[in-house]
């Protein structure tokens, strides 16, 4: 459509650039100004970049990132499969229920998943008395304020949305296809192995970029969860901030936190195409 | 009818997904067995607050015998009600404000996309970049401008983390519009917020509806915008909560929690429903 430079002028100052300049001034500028405190306090340098690549703390921090985010993308997604796989092959009825119990927990705040994680797997939580009382273990197991109840929240949290780009690549499969197979004598497991799974393939690896980046930067569910002991970078932001008020290596650690999802959104997203990745929001 | 091979007539009745279904399986067992694995590990936490939300110790244990809204009482008093009120007023002007920007943002675009994808990107970079990351720099504006820990700051927090859900609700909304509209609005004398007003408006109002949603639901449960730019004046409900959860468990907790999965249940079930309905109205 072609409008008067006029016309065009008013559309922007009047509907256009309200919103980007709110979000320039306030979000991309102190974003700058954050990495502007990571070079200057508390005095000017590059110490806390330094620190970041020599010190075995941070390190630890970094490599525990790391390793939650890859077990919870691997538990995560196998779990989202199956969801996904019975959806596909489910009736109405089926499938409506599924999409329930995947979107009840997708919509429920973060804080309350982990208030229920921490109810069940505490000591004195019903996972534990259960264990007790059926004799399977003496005394209760660790699972939550470490490594491990941190994984667990993590993939409940992770687990629909890894379903949902299951899903739209599952959606997409043409049931002739599949019935071909079978028609021209493929066994069950033959038609999912050759037929199905392949190309699910391209899902599979929307559905894990996803996870892995979006785990990157979690800070409530692990912090909860793992209760101090199992802080990963997100974490180690806020302890740097507000425990430490090390602002200098708080900030110089937001910016490496952002540059790595940055790094990997683009390297899955050359990997995946950037379409599939954004369609998590549809 | 009766010419046709017996298979192929049955082939041809069953439903699709059904016909790709042998009747028994190792599979599918196997699949199914998964599956309710799967949904009791997505839902059984979520349920075993119930009924923890109606116990009747001054701590947090299931109800033993006799039941109780003492926890739910709690709620109506002293820090939790002003912490709802908080969290309600800031969510419903975060919505209305996230809500006309997201709008005039929409419209313009919509009549105009020369720049449509880097402005959108722009808008949406709240969203893309890890939370955390996000709060240090509003902590940073509020350092700034010395608005830590009051309602204008963290409102204004909430306000950038819900932006770009809102704009993502408008934009579906005017996917859906053809600007020949706009084009014969202005043809017959209409002004530009004349046209907004009473052309534009009436057709996008279910977007306007779904993105004060989002908007109003991202303030409501916001955390860690509001864990680092608010303190001891400004105590929103998941802040509450935060508190509640890291050292013991509150069991305020519980019922406040019980009220959230109830009306989130409702809402998700009256969207099934009139999915069901209208199945050809997409929603999200």
């Amino acid at each position: 459509m072609r409008l008067g430079s006029q016309g065009t002028l008013r559309i922007y100052a009047l509907l256009i650039l309200p919103l980007p300049v709110i979000i320039l001034v306030g979000y991309l500028l102190p974003t700058v100004g954050v990495l502007g405190w990571s070079l200057s306090l508390p005095q000017p340098g590059v110490q806390h970049y330094a620190t970041i690549i020599d010190n075995a703390t941070i390190h630890t921090v970094i490599w525990r990132t790391l390793r939650i985010c890859l077990l919870t993308t691997l538990i995560s997604v196998t779990i989202a499969y199956l969801i996904a796989y019975r959806w596909r092959f489910a009736s109405g009825r089926g499938r409506q229920l599924i999409e329930l119990f995947v979107l009840l927990p997708f919509w429920l705040s973060m804080l309350i998943r982990a208030f229920a994680w921490l109810v069940l797997l505490r000591n004195d939580g019903l996972v534990n008395q259960s264990l007790l009382t059926l004799g399977i273990v003496d005394e209760p197991l660790a699972l939550v304020r470490n490594e491990l109840g941190a994984l667990i929240g993590m993939v409940h949290f992770m687990v629909p949305y890894a379903v949902l780009p299951l899903l739209s690549s599952m959606r997409q499969i043409d049931d002739g296809l599949l019935r071909a197979a079978s028609s021209l004598g493929a066994r069950r497991w033959a038609m999912l192995r050759d037929v199905f799974f392949p190309l699910t393939v391209p899902g599979v690896a929307a559905a894990s970029a996803t996870v892995f980046v979006f785990s990157l930067g979690c800070f409530v569910t692990p912090a909860l969860l793992g209760g101090g002991k199992a802080a990963m970078l997100a974490e180690s932001i806020y302890i740097q901030m507000f425990q430490l008020s090390n602002w200098g290596l708080g900030a110089a650690l937001s910016i490496v936190l952002m540059l790595m999802v940055a790094v990997c959104a683009l390297v899955f997203g050359k990997l995946v195409g950037f379409a599939r990745l954004t369609g998590r929001t549809a | 009818m009766s010419s046709l091979p017996t298979v192929s007539r049955l082939a041809a009745q069953a439903p699709a997904a059904a016909r790709l279904k042998p009747r028994f399986d190792v599979a599918r067992l196997l699949s199914f067995a998964g599956l309710l694995l799967a949904a009791a590990f997505l839902l059984l936490p979520v349920l075993v607050i119930v009924p923890l939300s109606f116990g009747d110790q001054r701590y947090l244990a299931f109800p033993d015998g006799a039941w109780s809204l003492r926890h739910y009482l709690e709620l109506l008093s002293g820090g939790w009600l002003s912490s709802i009120l908080q969290s309600l007023g800031l969510a419903i002007v975060v919505g209305v404000i996230s809500t006309a920007l997201a709008l005039l943002f929409a419209t313009g675009i919509w009549l105009e996309p020369r720049h449509r994808i880097a402005l959108t990107t722009v808008v949406l970079l709240p969203m893309i970049v890890p939370q955390v990351v996000s709060a240090m720099s509003i902590y940073y504006l509020g350092a700034k401008v010395q608005q830590l820990d009051t309602l204008l700051g963290v409102g204004f927090g909430h306000l950038m983390m819900a932006l770009p859900y809102s704009l993502i609700a408008m934009l579906v909304a005017y996917s859906r519009l053809d600007t020949s509209l706009y084009k014969a609005s202005r043809s017959m004398g209409a002004g530009l917020w004349m046209t907004l007003r009473q052309v534009l408006m009436p057709n996008v109002r279910v977007g306007m509806a779904g993105s004060f949603f989002m908007a109003f639901i991202m303030s409501w449960e916001e955390v860690v915008v509001t864990l680092f730019t608010s303190g001891l004046n400004v105590i929103t409900v998941p802040k509450r909560i935060w508190d509640g959860l890291r050292y013991n468990l509150d069991p305020a907790v519980a019922a406040v929690s019980t009220l959230m999965i109830f009306i989130t249940l409702v809402v998700l079930l009256v969207r099934l429903y009139r999915h069901d309905r209208n199945a050809d109205t997409p929603g999200r």
